[in-house]
C-alpha cells in the first residue's frame, strides 16, 4: 500500500506556500523564489546546519531555526528576511572573512566563489571584527589538486561529498574550535592518501578557493557541480 | 531475585556489620585519595590488627563525605565521630581512642551547619557504604525499588511516580524527567536505549564523579528503572576517561549486579533484560551535549547536530534514546521506593527535591553538599560554606560553569531553583558553585570562561567557532588594559550574535559569563578600559598605558 503524501501550507515572508511534509523550509522557500543564503548546504549532500546563514524566525519559537534542516509544519509563519536576520547574516560572513585569509584579488576562485557572491549579495561592505589570519599550510602534494587551508571556511562539503557520494571518506575534520582543519586520511599529505580516488568531487563542491585544480591562476578556478544533481537523481531513480 | 531474597541479603549484611562495635569509615573517593587516604586506611587496618581489635573494629573504605577541603576524612560509626586531615601516623591515636571516646588531635566537630543544614537523597549512602560491595548497597535498601517495580508495577506506573515527583533534569537545563521518559516510552520502535551522561566537564564541578565513586549501584538501579519504564534493552554510561576511579567502581558494580541477576538477561526472572556498558569520553567538553555524546558513542566525531529531531525519537543509531544525567538517575530509586509525592514534598513549587553542589573557590568549607531546592545562596555560602576566609568581602558566586553567570551580593537571598537563577542571569547548571571575593577580577573571570569555551568549541558552526575566539581576544585586550570603548561595544555585539545564532547549547550559553558580569560589574570593565585599572589587582596592565596598534 502506498503511504499518502501529506501536504502542509505555511507562510514565508507573508507569502502563502504549499509543501510536502518531508520538505524543509529552505527547499520550499527556493521553490517559491524566496532566496535564503546558504554556504554549507548543497543540494545532494546531507544538511548539517553549520554555517548559520539560513537561520530564520518562526513565529512562536523563541530560537532562530536553520531553514536547511527544519521541516515545514502546518500553519508555520516563517520570516526569512528581517533587519535582525540581515545583521546576523552579515556578521557571520564578516566573522568568516576575519577568521582566515580571504583576499579575493589573489584567489584562484575570484569571481567564482560562493563566499564572495553571498557577501556581495548581502551588502557586506567591510569587516568590523579584528582579522585573525593564522598562518596555515598549503598542501600541494596531490598530483592534480591543491588545498589551501587559508581559504577554507570549514563548511565540510568536501567531507560529505567524499563520504556520501564518492564513498571514499578521505576527508574529515581534525582538532577543535578555531584550530579545526580538514584533513585527508589520518592527517597525511593528500598526495600520499591511500583512500583518495582522485575523483575531484571535493574540489568541485568547495565553495571557495580552498580546493582547486593545479595549474589554475587567479580567477581561473570555476567549479563544475552538474554531476551532483545528476548522480543524486540517478540514484534516487534506482531505489 | 525476589524481594524476599533481597531482604535476606540485606539482613545478613546488616547483621555482619552490627557485630562490630566500631565501624571506621575512611573516604577513598578521589578528593581524599589525592591526599593519600589509601595509606590512612592501611595504617588503620594494621593498627587494629596489631592491637587485636579486629573482631570488634571494621575498617572500610567509603565514598565522599562532602567536606573535601578537610580530607582525608575518617568517620566512626555508630558514634558518629569525625576526624579530618588524617595522616597515616594518626592511626594509633584514633584506634586507641575508639573505646574511651577520647578526642584526637584530628577530631572534627559534626554539629556544625555544614552537616546539619544539608538534606541528603542522592548522597544518602555516600560516605556510609563501601562502593565496591553490592551487599552494602542492598543493606541500605538498594535495588529494593527495582525488584519491587519489576514485580508489582507496570512501566506506566513507574513513569507516573517520576512524573508525580516533579523531578527535573539535573544536567543543567531542568527539563522535566517524567515528560522525557513519557516521550521515549511512546516512541514506537522496538530497539531503545538508555544513556547516562557522566561527561561532567564544567570547571570546578565534581558532583557526578562523587556519586559514581561513592554509590555506583544507585545510578545503575536508576538506569534499570528507566529502561523498564521506557522499554529499553541496552544502556550506556558515557563517562569521561579522566575519572578512572569512577570507571573502576562502575565496572565492579556492573559485574556484581549482573552476577546477582539485577542486570543482564531476564532480570529477577522476568522478561525484562537490560545490559549496561561503559563508554569512555576522550576529553571533549562538547560531548556532554546530548547529540555530540550520541555521535561519540557511535564512533563518530563528537560534534552536535541541530535538534529536532530530539534523541527521544531519533537517538543512538536512529533509535529512541533516553539521556539523563548521573544525578537525575541517582534520584530515581528513592522516588520509586518512597513514591513521587514524598519527593514532591521537598523543594519549591517548580523545583522539587534536592540539588548537589560542588562548593569551591573563596569559601571556608569547600566540598560536596546536597541541599533542598529553595535554600538561599546566602545560607549555602555563609552557613554551610562557613563564609569567606581571611576576613575578605564576598563579591560574587558563579553557578553553572561556562554556561552560567556571576551572581552579585544583592541577590544572595534569592532561592536556589531553576527559575530564580535564570531570572538573575545565571543558571542552575549541573551544580558547580564557585565563590569569589574581592581578590577576583570579574573581567578576568569572564575571559577565563571564554578561553574555556573557545578551546572546547567543536568548530562546526561559524558563530561559536570564530565568535568565541574573537570574544576571547577582545576580553584579553581588556584585561591587558589595551582595549577601547568601541571594543567593549564589539564584545556586546558578539555576545548577542553567538548567543542567538550558535548551533548547540555550548555556543548559545558561552556568552553568559560575559553578559552577567557586564550586567552587574560593568564599572570594572570600564575601569579597565578608561583608567587601565584592575581594582582586584589581578590583571597585569601594560605599563605604558598606550593602546597597542
Amino acid at each position: 500500500m502506498k503511504t499518502p503524501v501529506r501536504v502542509k501550507t505555511l507562510t514565508i515572508d507573508g507569502q502563502e506556500v504549499g509543501a510536502r511534509e518531508d520538505q524543509t523550509i529552505l527547499e520550499v522557500a527556493r521553490e517559491n523564489g524566496i532566496e535564503i543564503p546558504t554556504l554549507c548546504w548543497l543540494a545532494g549532500l546531507s544538511p548539517v546546519g553549520a554555517c548559520r546563514l539560513c537561520l530564520v524566525e518562526v513565529r512562536g519559537v523563541a530560537r532562530l531555526l536553520p531553514a536547511c534542516v527544519t521541516r515545514v509544519e502546518e500553519g508555520m509563519e516563517v520570516t526569512a528576511h528581517s533587519e535582525r536576520l540581515a545583521a546576523y547574516r552579515r556578521s557571520i560572513l564578516e566573522l568568516l572573512f576575519a577568521e582566515r585569509n580571504h583576499v579575493c584579488s589573489v584567489c584562484v576562485s575570484n569571481g567564482h566563489c560562493d563566499l564572495q557572491a553571498i557577501a556581495m549579495k548581502l551588502d557586506m561592505t567591510h569587516v568590523h571584527f579584528p582579522y585573525q589570519y593564522p598562518r596555515l599550510p598549503v598542501d600541494a602534494s596531490h598530483e592534480r589538486f591543491v588545498i589551501d587551508h587559508n581559504r577554507c571556511i570549514l563548511c565540510t562539503r568536501c567531507v560529505r561529498v567524499c563520504d556520501e557520494i564518492e564513498g571514499a571518506h578521505t576527508w574529515d575534520v581534525i582538532a577543535r574550535g578555531v584550530e579545526c582543519r580538514v584533513i585527508t586520511d589520518l592527517n597525511q599529505p593528500w598526495g600520499s592518501s591511500e583512500s583518495c580516488t582522485g575523483c575531484g568531487k571535493c574540489v568541485q563542491v568547495c565553495p571557495t578557493g580552498a580546493l582547486s585544480e593545479k595549474g589554475r591562476s587567479v580567477a581561473e578556478m570555476s567549479k563544475r557541480r552538474q554531476f551532483l544533481p545528476y548522480l543524486t537523481l540517478m540514484r534516487e531513480g534506482r531505489r | 531475585m525476589t524481594l524476599e531474597e533481597l531482604r535476606k541479603i540485606a539482613a545478613a549484611e546488616q547483621q555482619t556489620q552490627q557485630k562490630y562495635g566500631h565501624r571506621v569509615h575512611v573516604c577513598i573517593a578521589a578528593g581524599c585519595l589525592s591526599s593519600h587516604s589509601d595509606l590512612v586506611k592501611e595504617a588503620l587496618r594494621k593498627e587494629v590488627l596489631e592491637s587485636g581489635m579486629q573482631s570488634d573494629v571494621l575498617v572500610k573504605g567509603v565514598g565522599c563525605m562532602g567536606l573535601c577541603s578537610a580530607g582525608p576524612l575518617v568517620a566512626v560509626e555508630p558514634e558518629g565521630t569525625l576526624f579530618a586531615g588524617v595522616k597515616a601516623e594518626d592511626a594509633a591515636e584514633i584506634v586507641a581512642g575508639l573505646d574511651s571516646g577520647a578526642p584526637a588531635a584530628t577530631s572534627c566537630p559534626t554539629d556544625v551547619p555544614f552537616f546539619e543544614r544539608q538534606q541528603k537523597i542522592v548522597l544518602e549512602n555516600s560516605g556510609k557504604i563501601d562502593p565496591e560491595r553490592i551487599e552494602d548497597y542492598i543493606a541500605a535498601d538498594g535495588y529494593a525499588a527495582l525488584v519491587h517495580a519489576l514485580a508489582e508495577m507496570s512501566p506506566a506506573e513507574v513513569i507516573q511516580q517520576v512524573l508525580r515527583s516533579g523531578l527535573r533534569g539535573r544536567g543543567g537545563a531542568g527539563y522535566p524527567t517524567g515528560l522525557k521518559w513519557t516521550t521515549v516510552a511512546k516512541a514506537g520502535e522496538e530497539r531503545k536505549f538508555v544513556i547516562c551522561n557522566a561527561d561532567e566537564g564544567d570547571p570546578g564541578a565534581f558532583m557526578d564523579r562523587a556519586v559514581l565513586e561513592s554509590d555506583p549501584h544507585r545510578v545503575l538501579e536508576g538506569m534499570a528503572l528507566a529502561a523498564y519504564a521506557v522499554g529499553a534493552q541496552q544502556g550506556y554510561i558515557y563517562v569521561r576517561a579522566e575519572y578512572p576511579l569512577a570507571v573502576k567502581h562502575l565496572k565492579t558494580a556492573i559485574r556484581q549486579a549482573e552476577h546477582m541477576g539485577l542486570l543482564g538477561n531476564s532480570i529477577c526472572s522476568t522478561r525484562f533484560s537490560f545490559h549496561v556498558d561503559i563508554r569512555l569520553g576522550a576529553g571533549a567538553f562538547v560531548c556532554g551535549e546530548e547529540t555530540a555524546l550520541l555521535a561519540s558513542i557511535e564512533g563518530r566525531r563528537g560534534s552536535p547536530r541541530p535538534r529536532p529531531p530530539y534523541p527521544a525519537e531519533d537517538g543512538l543509531w536512529g533509535c529512541p534514546t533516553l539521556i539523563n544525567n548521573v544525578e537525575t538517575f541517582a534520584n530515581v530509586p528513592p522516588i520509586v521506593r518512597k513514591g513521587g509525592e514524598w519527593f514532591a514534598g521537598i523543594g519549591t513549587e517548580k523545583s522539587k527535591g534536592t540539588k548537589v553542589f560542588a562548593l569551591a573557590g573563596r569559601v571556608a568549607n569547600t566540598g560536596l553538599i546536597e541541599v533542598p531546592m529553595g535554600i538561599t545562596l546566602r545560607e549555602i555560602i555563609f552557613q554551610i560554606g562557613g563564609g569567606i576566609p581571611e576576613g575578605k568581602r564576598f563579591k560574587a558566586v558563579q553557578t553553572g560553569g561556562p554556561s552560567g553567570g556571576c551572581i552579585p551580593e544583592q541577590y544572595l537571598d534569592s532561592p536556589v531553583d531553576y527559575e530564580s537563577l535564570a531570572k538573575i542571569g545565571s543558571i542552575m547548571g549541573s551544580g558547580g558553585m564557585i565563590v569569589m571575593d574581592e581578590t577576583s577580577c570579574m573581567v578576568d573571570v569572564a575571559r577565563y570562561f571564554m578561553e574555556f569555551c573557545k578551546s572546547e568549541s567543536c568548530g562546526k558552526c561559524v558563530p561559536c567557532r570564530t565568535g568565541t575566539a574573537q570574544l576571547h581576544d577582545l576580553l584579553a585586550k581588556i584585561t591587558e588594559g589595551t582595549a577601547t570603548p568601541a571594543e567593549l561595544a564589539l564584545v556586546e555585539e558578539l555576545c548577542d550574535l553567538v548567543k542567538h545564532t550558535s548551533l548547540c547549547g555550548l555556543g548559545q550559553t558561552a556568552p553568559n559569563p560575559v553578559l552577567s558580569t557586564l550586567r552587574y560589574f560593568r564599572e570594572e570593565y570600564e575601569a579597565h578600559i578608561a583608567k587601565k585599572e584592575c581594582r582586584a589587582g589581578v590583571c597585569q596592565m601594560h605599563a605604558s598605558g598606550e593602546v597597542m596598534p
